[in-house]
């Protein structure tokens, strides 16, 4: 762009004054956007911290309350949160390309998939509650060690286990809910053409909040669902 | 345009080789590795995490060097976290 940035300032309404042009002022909210992506990964880092030790220490109690969890809908879910990643990385291609319809149609299928994920999850947490796998005065975990069948799982180390576990899907589960919440609002701004291939920041930066949660549940799955299963 | 388009088909060979390593992880965890069990699923993990990060999260086409050192501090601190901490409650004679 060959304008001077005194006559870009008129050109595009979404330039704010401090910035020179366009591009830097995507280049400076993208920064950010990464700085406040970097602060939520120490704090799902102090949980994954926590979890690691336990894991060391109470590894065949671990193992036990691990293989409770539906390994099933644990990969559904996988596989959902990684269809959803690529209609976000596609509704931020549309917006660069200055397709409006396909933006719209993309933020959707984001919501819809990310509202899916938060279903099953749903589901998961009711028969963990039915099995009273839920930690506190009624919790109850009947097993054995899965290596060795006659040593029956230590109450407390299974406890912790589900602690972690409802703490962790539970903080990522709440991501969740606020990037369906981020994904509505530009679902309506993308409908009234708000996001152009000059001025799509919003888009982007929601999109590597979504990847961001994404990448926390590719972690949390082989982590709490695939512990100790082999046969 | 000063921004980088990537094209759909990159982004359809991602997210198809995330789906199947999907299934590779769920896969290998029922099979016997002892302690490589571990290792393989944070390995493939790790392969999908940077995927996302370098493609999808555009840091491989960003033109803005300090969004990369923001991302490897990033990842150096939690490391720092996660390795510290591991060396301590690894090596205790309790």
């Amino acid at each position: 762009m060959a304008d001077s940035p005194i006559a870009m300032e008129h050109h595009n309404p979404a330039l704010k004054h401090h910035f020179a042009d366009m591009e830097q002022q995507r280049e400076a909210s993208s920064l950010g956007m990464w700085l406040f992506l970097a602060t939520e990964i120490m704090f799902f880092g102090g949980m994954f911290c926590a979890y690691l030790i336990y894991r060391l220490w109470y590894f065949p109690d671990f193992g036990a309350a691990s293989n409770s969890l539906d390994i099933t809908l644990g990969a559904v879910n996988t596989a959902v949160l990684i269809c959803s990643s690529l209609t976000v990385v596609m509704a931020v291609r549309a917006a660069q390309l200055g397709k409006r319809q396909q933006q719209v149609i993309y933020l959707a299928l984001t919501l819809v998939l990310g509202l899916a994920f938060l279903g099953v999850k749903a589901v998961e947490w009711t028969s963990k509650f039915k099995e009273h796998h839920i930690p506190g005065p009624t919790f109850n975990f009947e097993g054995s060690i899965p290596s060795h069948p006659d040593q029956p799982v230590d109450q407390h180390h299974a406890q912790i286990f589900f602690s972690l576990y409802f703490a962790m899907t539970g903080m990522h589960a709440l991501h969740m809910v606020i990037g369906v919440g981020i994904f509505s609002y530009l679902l309506y701004h993308a409908w009234k053409g708000t996001y152009t291939p000059e001025y799509y920041t919003p888009l982007e930066n929601s999109g590597l909040y979504w990847h961001f949660v994404d990448i926390v549940w590719i972690y949390l799955f082989p982590l709490l669902y695939l512990i100790d299963r082999k046969k | 345009m000063s921004e980088h388009v990537v094209s759909a088909k990159t982004y359809i060979a991602v997210w198809l080789t995330l789906l199947v390593l999907t299934g590779v992880t769920a896969g290998v965890a029922f099979i016997n590795l002892g302690p490589f069990n571990t290792i393989v699923a944070l390995v493939i993990a790790t392969f999908k995490a940077l995927l996302v990060v370098l493609i999808f999260m555009h840091v491989k086409y960003t033109s803005e060097k300090m969004v990369k050192v923001v991302v490897v501090s990033a990842v150096f601190f939690l490391l720092l976290l996660l390795g510290l901490s591991l060396a301590d409650y690894t090596t205790r004679l309790l």
